[in-house]
């Protein structure tokens, strides 16, 4: 008796926490984000929430209304430590908490079994970040992201390296991660489609620092270019061994490589790596300097994630008030329809959830930095 | 030709810290029967100090060779106390236990010191500044580095050292007797705690001088970094036979040849069927094949150079 | 009020007590701790599966995983749209841990004549090669979608009726994670009641006796080989039984699901609760299940009360379940709830311990 009164006693207590009042009149709209909020991709997921987190109060600082009544928009965030399971538990927790919408996760291996609890629930979610084609083609109609696909960057990747730099003779490795395969897949696709010869296919781990062994076969195949589908961790080392070897041969890969550290890692070697990431550059983008600013006075600088995230929020909130209701159900139809300009360029999506006009830039380390060269938009 | 050159000598380097690795879990395994899986991580700990140590050394100005010892010698201190520390507080009390116990306690520790270092040194890689000679040189077709140069000759002067102390020193009988029967040895008057203890420090010690020869051969290091390392080690000490130093050393150059050989001729040998994504089954398959035919590893006695 | 009935009118309180349970749970704490609870009953699965392998014959067994990933990618196969096939479960879910236990069988062999801490390896490798197939099986001809993984696998039906849906059953509303909750709960007590009665079974003593002196046993008649490979292949059927059920109730599988982590975070279940003993077994499996999940509200107070998260909950995480390894080994070596046997064998003094500890786990001399 005494153990039931203590669970009930500890369950009041949790929801009490729960559910606090709203700070402000009218009626809260609970908006789930979720992303590895802890753990070694802990800085990208805390970059995601604080540009969700700038949204939320910008929007609640202009007293917004949907349907004509006073509402107030609150972030609940959680943490899926990038991994599958928690993440499917965590999706039931934010459910549970009567979210409208999510913003999340952040990589494909969360989203994709998450995706399946928000559309059971009937939830909106917008992904900022996963990649992966699969995410937005399981015929859910809850599913969105703001950010090209990897089918997009890869394609996109392929054209770059045949036809502005001219490779004839590549060579692919990947990391055996869902990312990471995916964007090397679709980068084979894409340049063998175009007419280049890929002289040799090489596999490593998402672990590994060691890239001599594939690095050698690769030298044995004299490529023009080595495309690497992977993350920084893996990419510093394996250019810096590539110039040990006496590869010469350009290096190019996709947004995992480039990052600042990137760069630390790789040391002078670095020097003429190529990159893409989906999106315009910061500077480029439409209100891009002006979103720096403020995100960076309140959270510091800007890892990645931020701007996409802050998006999606506004354009959850622009899909509400016009369908003047935060029932899904309601807003869903209403979303799909959505034509914004946000902080990362124009905003539509297509019968899938993708984005319309995905853009992706092109960069290149030079002096230490990476460098835009030029942005693709879809055609 | 020089690409075969060029992976055998791939495959030297990358067995030759397999080998340092694995002589710290085949001493303490010869004496104790105790697999210390936290010993990667011991290693990891050893790059990070040595990190620790040059960052600072570097902002005092100091040049790059006194650096260089400074931090190895920094690297070994800290481990050594980390080793006995870990021997004192996790697996002493613990001798006399079943033996799954000090395993778990192994996994435990090697946890823990993983986390702890994460608190310390955070989640992300951190270079190695490049304070060791950069020079590159061209052998039989194959390119090596200075780096990768004192790996080999470290390795081979370590392994030495080492039996010459197993073989001939009072320390390296009394470890000798200890792993015959600990019982009878310390009826024989040796002091069995300071021998074991001695082990871990000599173990620490190596895992030190391996730890900072990986961060400066990859130019990074990371928490999670001891734990492969480890695997992989332990996997080599296996290979030649647990337990024995020169098994150690033959165990860990075969898997690094292995890995390197296998990850570079593994699409020939399958006509292009498997690749460089198998290359880790390659090196199990052979662990598996070579233990079904030799229980015992290539080397197999159980314990230190029983005799 | 005799023994008899005591006990009888206990299993009647238990049993009452977890058919309620999920609702419970579900109303006092919301449908996100049933699916926890849900979680916690498939690793008490697995870990019992484990048991019968390190438990009860002694045989240290590191890649144990394999075999929930080879449950979890055969039902995947054999219910989604990957190849079109949607067989019902009740023919994937037996044949998925056949299948497992053949995989048993198949590390059992070669292995048979290894002593515990190189067998310890060869599983553990065993393990990474699974793993590794599991990722790149996608060419030359895609059987496992690689690092991709599966999606849209389909929820258990039985019938029409879809344990993956909500329904209005008796008036209430009841969700899928509490529909899981019966099936995972009815599949554990089977999975309990095999433990049970393997536990005092020849066979069950056989594994005992290879576990505290294989020499022995083998003199005493015990046919180790065959007793040692019925014990890989049991293991892993609850293991392939295991991945089934989280398959379906996963909708998705993908090959980092089944990584070492997972097999030491199995081992470490057991360890705690009490190797060899049924109940400390699940209450392992449960501790480690929901203490992760507990922790995140160490998370949210730190938010509350200091504004910020001082120290990160999943570094706690992990910091405290390295810390509860190394401090249950030193202090309570047995586990938290023990067998009485295991027990005595660890008070025991003087003499009798030497001997008793000489020849526990070590099958090899």
């Amino acid at each position: 008796m005494k153990a039931l009164s203590l669970a009930v006693c500890a369950a009041l207590f949790l929801t009490g926490c729960g559910h606090k009042a709203s700070d402000q009149g009218g009626d809260v709209v609970k908006i789930g984000l979720a992303a590895p909020l802890t753990g070694p991709q802990a800085q990208l997921g805390q970059d995601m929430a604080n540009g969700a987190r700038l949204a939320v109060d910008e929007i609640n600082a202009g007293h917004p209304q949907i349907g004509g009544k006073p509402v107030t928009f609150r972030l609940l965030a959680e943490d899926d430590q990038a991994d599958p399971k928690t993440a499917t538990n965590v999706a039931q927790r934010l459910v549970d908490d009567g979210v409208a919408a999510v913003i999340g996760h952040m990589n494909s291996g969360t989203t994709i079994p998450a995706s399946r609890i928000y559309y059971q629930a009937g939830i909106a979610q917008i992904s900022p970040s996963a990649t992966a084609v699969k995410y937005t083609h399981q015929g859910f109609d809850t599913a969105f992201r703001v950010m090209a696909n990897d089918a997009q960057q890869g394609t996109v990747l392929g054209d770059f390296a045949v036809k502005t730099l001219g490779a004839h003779r590549i060579a692919i490795i990947d990391d055996r991660t869902a990312y990471g395969q995916g964007l090397a897949d679709q980068f084979e696709r894409t340049v063998k489609a175009l007419g280049a010869d890929v002289v040799d296919r090489e596999y490593t781990t998402d672990h590994s620092t060691d890239f001599m062994a594939i690095l050698t076969n690769i030298k044995a195949k004299k490529p023009d270019l080595v495309f690497f589908g992977g993350m920084d961790p893996q990419a510093g080392p394996m250019i810096r061994q590539m110039r040990q070897l006496g590869i010469s041969a350009k290096f190019l890969g996709g947004d995992g490589v480039r990052t600042p550290q990137f760069i630390t890692l790789a040391g002078p070697a670095a020097e003429g790596a190529y990159a893409s990431t989906p999106g315009l550059p910061i500077g480029k983008m439409p209100k891009g300097p002006e979103f720096q600013a403020k995100y960076t006075a309140k959270y510091g600088p800007i890892q990645q994630y931020a701007p996409y995230a802050y998006d999606a929020v506004y354009v959850l909130a622009g899909a509400m008030e016009k369908a003047g209701s935060a029932d899904p159900k309601t807003f869903l139809p209403v979303l799909r329809q959505t034509d914004y300009q946000g902080v990362t360029g124009p905003i539509r999506f297509d019968a899938n959830g993708d984005l319309t006009q995905g853009a992706i830039t092109l960069y290149q380390v030079q002096k230490g930095a990476w460098v835009p060269l030029q942005t693709f938009q879809k055609h | 030709m020089d690409i075969l050159a060029q992976q055998i000598l791939n495959g030297l380097v990358l067995g030759s810290i397999y080998a340092v690795v694995a002589l710290g879990y085949t001493m303490v395994y010869g004496i104790l029967e105790l697999i210390n899986f936290a010993h990667g991580e011991v290693t990891m700990m050893g790059a990070m100090v040595a990190i620790s140590v040059i960052g600072l050394g570097l902002a005092a100005g100091l040049p790059a060779l006194p650096l260089i010892v400074l931090a190895m010698l920094a690297a070994i201190a800290a481990c050594m106390l980390l080793g006995l520390g870990i021997e004192r507080f996790a697996y002493r009390p613990l001798r006399r236990a079943p033996r799954l116990a000090p395993l778990i306690t192994a996994i435990g520790m090697s946890i823990l010191l993983q986390n702890i270092a994460m608190m310390i040194w955070g989640k992300q890689y951190i270079p190695f500044p490049p304070v060791f000679p950069q020079g590159e040189h061209r052998i039989l077709g194959a390119h090596v580095t200075d780096v990768q140069i004192i790996i080999l000759i470290t390795t081979v002067l370590l392994m030495l050292a080492l039996t010459l102390l197993v073989k001939h020193t009072r320390l390296g009988r009394a470890m000798r007797a200890i792993a015959q029967s600990q019982p009878v040895a310390q009826l024989m008057g040796v002091n069995v705690n300071a021998v074991v203890a001695a082990t871990f420090a000599i173990g620490s010690a190596l895992a030190a001088v391996a730890g900072v020869l990986v961060a400066a051969n990859y130019g990074q290091a990371q928490y999670y970094m001891g734990f492969l390392l480890g695997l992989k080690a332990f996997s080599a000490a296996v290979l030649g036979g647990i337990g024995n130093i020169a098994g150690a050393m033959l165990g860990g150059l075969l898997l690094g040849l292995i890995e390197s050989l296998g990850a570079g001729y593994i699409g020939q040998l399958t006509g292009g069927f498997l690749g460089s994504n198998y290359q880790d089954v390659f090196a199990f398959f052979v662990l598996i094949l070579v233990l079904v035919f030799r229980p015992s590893g290539l080397l197999g006695e159980r314990v230190v150079e029983r005799a | 009020m005799n023994a008899r009935k005591r006990a009888w009118l206990a299993a009647l309180a238990l049993g009452l007590g977890l058919a309620v349970l999920p609702f419970a749970l579900d109303g006092l704490l919301g449908p996100y701790w049933v699916r926890v609870l849900d979680f916690a009953l498939l690793y008490a699965m697995l870990a019992l599966g484990l048991n019968i392998v390190v438990g009860y014959a002694g045989l240290l067994d590191l890649g144990y995983i394999a075999f929930y990933g080879v449950g979890a990618y055969l039902y995947a196969l054999l219910a989604s749209p990957q190849f079109g096939i949607h067989w019902p479960f009740w023919a994937t879910l037996p044949l998925g841990a056949a299948l497992a236990a053949l995989f048993g069988i198949l590390l059992g062999t070669p292995t048979l004549r290894l002593r515990g801490d190189y067998l310890a390896i060869v599983t553990l490798g065993f393990g990474e090669i699974i793993r590794i197939f599991l990722n790149n099986l996608d060419a030359p001809v895609n059987i496992t979608n690689g690092p991709q993984g599966i999606t849209a696998i389909d929820a258990v039906h039985i019938g029409g009726f879809s344990l993956g849906r909500r329904h209005e059953l008796l008036g209430m509303s009841v969700p899928s994670t509490v529909l899981y909750y019966y099936l995972f709960l009815i599949c554990m007590l089977v999975v309990v009641f095999i433990s049970l009665r393997l536990e005092n079974s020849r066979i069950g003593r056989a594994w005992v006796a290879i576990r505290e002196d294989e020499v022995a046993a083998e003199a005493m008649g015990v046919p180790t080989r065959n007793i040692k490979l019925l014990a890989f292949a049991m293991g892993a059927s609850f293991g392939g039984l295991a991945g089934g059920l989280f398959a379906s109730f996963q909708g998705f599988v993908s090959p980092e699901s089944f990584n070492l982590m997972e097999s030491i975070m199995i081992l470490c279940m057991i360890v705690l609760g009490g190797m060899g003993h049924i109940p400390g077994v699940i209450l392992g499996a449960v501790l480690l299940t929901v203490l992760p999940e507990a922790l995140r509200y160490v998370g949210d107070l730190q938010r509350h009360v200091l504004g910020r998260v001082v120290v990160d909950p999943a570094d706690l995480r992990m910091l405290l379940f390295g810390l509860a390894l190394v401090l249950m080994m030193r202090f309570r070596p047995a586990g938290l709830w023990p067998s009485r046997r295991r027990q005595r064998e660890f008070s025991a003094t003087g003499d009798v311990a030497e001997q008793e500890q000489a020849s526990l786990f070590d099958a090899r001399r």
